[in-house]
């Protein structure tokens, strides 16, 4: 379940007008008036944006009389963030059995000291 | 702990990671050109093994490598070298087979002098952001594969 909502979140990603929706509303939420106008993109457009990155769990939307402000979801966010933290430690392990492979290593050819 | 690994996505199609080692560049290059080096840390999860290792580090040169884990699940790589630069730089396209194979991954690997050690920087260059997405995508696969199996190992010892 996880992993589906992450390749809908990385899907979803793939694009750089919604990535850039979501770099807006790191700052703050914000109404899709005020998300067209940056973009220069007609309203129907930043919505149809909006609900594919609210199909994948990234943007969420409360109501405030007539308007509808979009921010982030945290729990779609802090998803991304710890599948980055994932990946990151998978490449961990290699560079830490790099790091006893080069231990191991003897040196090249004896080179005479520190030559830098 | 982890901290000297960085990964990170730059514009629409890059991917790059940088590591600081404390070996000189020529022994870090030769640990990403020599089989019998390789196949001792390039095996991403815990349980994998790398059994086919095929290197041929030229200009021109072609390598292939295969992974498999306990279950007999696996998958390969193959690639060609573009340039190598002995020890500072390397040049390579590779692509991944699931079985399929994957758009090819653009890498220039460069090996700078750091103090007594080596800062690594690994720049990946995608097609296209969509093809960025998927690779991003299939690695998390590989991480959360080894943090099921992790967890596996670790049911018997709560129950």
């Amino acid at each position: 379940m996880l992993m589906a909502s992450l390749d809908g979140a990385f899907a979803a990603l793939a694009d750089p007008t919604r990535r850039a929706i979501v770099a807006r509303l790191a700052k703050g939420e914000a109404t899709v008036t005020e998300l067209a106008k940056p973009f220069k993109m007609t309203q129907p457009a930043i919505s149809q944006h909006l609900k594919v990155l609210e199909d994948a769990g990234l943007v969420t939307s409360r109501v405030d009389g007539a308007k509808r402000p979009r921010s982030l979801a945290k729990a779609g966010i802090d998803a991304l963030d710890q599948w980055l933290a994932m990946l990151r430690s998978a490449l961990e392990n290699n560079y830490d059995r790099l790091d006893g492979v080069l231990a191991r290593m003897e040196k090249p050819n004896a080179k005479k000291g520190a030559k830098r | 702990m982890s901290s000297k690994l960085t990964l990170k996505t730059e514009g629409e199609t890059h991917v790059v990671v940088t590591r600081r080692f404390a070996a000189p560049p020529e022994a870090v290059y030769r640990a990403h050109t020599d089989p019998k080096l390789i196949q001792q840390w390039l095996l991403g999860p815990d349980g994998w093994t790398m059994p086919v290792c095929i290197n041929q580090a030229a200009p021109g040169g072609k390598f292939r490598y295969e992974w498999v884990d306990a279950k007999g699940n696996g998958f390969y790589i193959t690639g060609e070298y573009l340039e190598l630069e002995p020890y500072s730089r390397i040049v390579h396209v590779e692509r991944m087979y699931l079985p399929d194979p994957t758009p090819d991954n653009h890498v220039e690997t460069r090996f700078d002098p750091d103090g007594t050690g080596t800062l690594m920087t690994m720049r990946m260059t995608l097609p296209d952001p969509q093809t960025r997405a998927a690779m991003l995508a299939t690695g998390m696969e590989h991480g959360m594969e080894a943090s099921y199996a992790r967890l596996e190992l670790m049911i018997p010892a709560i129950q």
